[in-house]
């Protein structure tokens, strides 16, 4: 099964916060108001959520990606 | 002084060494092919920019996407303020530089090259133009001489690659890495020039002669930075795998007491004095010790120095120099540098030490690259090595001056 995970484009955040308000299991805010976003694959049952945050976001800065397969060594 | 690998040959007074003298010192540039990223693998060369990847590993992840059409751009902006050995290698030995360069783009199969070399670095500029002017048209035609802003991450690798393609030096959001999709969407090698320097003459003398070069179980020479309270500052080339101490004496022993050494720049760490001298400094396996030779920066803090005040002071650096994209590189490096300053006044505000703890761990592995990974590792190291000054200035609120 393709396995999701959350991508942030760090350059492009702006900390509006959306995606915190509508993602909290997986996402919470620094101390100055950026997302941390919980690694790893996202559970099947909080994909609806995942997909709202990201399609919320101003700026266009998050996705949902197929987790990278892990290789051994990468440059 | 130095009979080793790259700065064999004319002493430094003699400035850069031309093509004529290059050329009947070293031989003609040997073939750049698939058997040179074998024999670099063969030879445990890594990267001298900093992060210390193999570099026949990263030029095979070039090569195997390339049509012909890759790019090689040769690292040379050293925007590391302690660092002066690419400037140093540029200046004396512009042509073992250009030859791994070539060298590198035939390999890859890549059909340009471009020479980053820092802007604010007069000598190395100078010296790679003339290098250029005196080469046989065939290679002048693949290389270009790009000067790189004056920043501290104008060497990251994607900026380099953002530099290029739009004129910005910043970092940008990975993947696509450059060796995926770099300058112009090819594959890209972004190289550091002593890298490029060392594949020149493993080229020549094989891989067999590099390990020899080096001693305790590395491979191969490195060229170091040192600075601080040392009686002769300045680049040395030594066998990787000496001892700190080894490297102190070669640049003329310590002046005073030393309280501590930064190794690997402001993107590196302190280590207590006391620890210091035995350290073996070996790109490859300093890492998996906790440590990092980063670009070669060795730099000895005095006992009379205040150890906070010039941790400060380099916070206060990387802060300014986070290119202000990703929040929390720009806010949290902004937050631990000022607090960090506070404490180095002795005028701490409430919590400005456990802030620093929270922070770091906060910082780490949120920005599109390692900027912010390198100065909270940097600030780590400082709260760790400095760990009694912290202490003592984080209780100095409320003392009354008198």
């Amino acid at each position: 099964m393709r396995e999701l995970e959350m991508w942030i484009d760090r350059t492009k955040c702006d900390g509006h916060r959306l995606c915190a308000e509508l993602f909290p299991e997986r996402i919470e805010l620094d101390d100055w108001g950026y997302p941390i976003i919980a690694p790893g694959p996202i559970p099947k049952a909080l994909l609806p959520h995942a997909q709202r945050a990201v399609d919320s976001c101003p700026v266009l800065a998050l996705a949902l990606r197929r987790v990278e397969q892990k290789k051994p060594v990468k440059p | 002084m130095t009979t080793l690998g790259l700065l064999a040959g004319p002493p430094y007074s003699a400035g850069p060494e031309s093509y004529r003298d290059h050329v009947a010192r070293l031989g003609a540039r040997p073939a750049g092919n698939r058997a040179l990223i074998d024999t670099l693998d063969r030879s445990g060369l890594v990267g001298r920019g900093g992060a210390s990847f193999p570099v026949g590993i990263k030029w095979k992840s070039v090569q195997s996407r390339s049509r012909g059409d890759a790019v090689v751009i040769a690292n040379g902006a050293e925007g590391e303020p302690l660092s002066r050995k690419d400037q140093t290698l540029m200046a004396l030995r512009p042509h073992l530089v250009i030859d791994g360069a070539l060298l590198a783009a035939d390999a890859v199969r890549a059909n340009r090259i471009l020479l980053y070399v820092g802007e604010a670095h007069a000598s190395s500029l100078a010296a790679m133009s003339r290098a250029l002017a005196e080469r046989p048209a065939a290679d002048v035609r693949r290389l270009v001489l790009l000067p790189a802003p004056a920043s501290y991450v104008a060497g990251e690798a994607t900026a380099a690659v953002h530099f290029v393609n739009a004129g910005i030096a910043t970092p940008t959001a990975t993947p696509p890495r450059p060796y995926e999709s770099g300058v112009d969407g090819k594959p890209t090698l972004v190289q550091n020039v002593e890298s490029l320097a060392h594949a020149a003459l493993i080229a020549r003398n094989g891989d067999g002669w590099f390990r020899s070069l080096g001693r305790n179980e590395a491979a191969g020479t490195v060229l170091l930075t040192v600075s601080g309270a040392v009686a002769k500052p300045g680049v040395v080339e030594v066998p990787c795998g000496s001892t700190i101490d080894e490297v102190l004496a070669l640049a003329g022993g310590v002046r005073g007491t030393a309280r501590a050494v930064l190794l690997g720049g402001y993107f590196g760490g302190w280590i207590s004095a006391r620890q210091a001298g035995t350290i073996l400094l070996d790109p490859k396996a300093l890492p998996a010790a906790g440590g990092s030779l980063g670009c070669g920066i060795v730099s000895v803090l005095d006992e009379a120095a205040d150890p906070l005040e010039v941790s400060a002071r380099i916070m206060q650096h990387l802060a300014n120099e986070s290119a202000a994209q990703c929040g929390p590189c720009f806010f949290g490096l902004k937050s631990l540098s000022t607090a960090t300053s506070r404490l180095a006044a002795r005028r701490p505000d409430d919590g400005d030490l456990p802030h620093l703890h929270r922070w770091t761990a906060m910082v780490k592995g949120r920005g599109a690259c390692r900027h912010p990974d390198g100065a909270v590792a940097f600030l780590q190291s400082a709260l760790k090595v400095f760990e009694s000054e912290f202490a003592a200035a984080s209780g100095t609120r409320g003392r009354k001056a008198s």
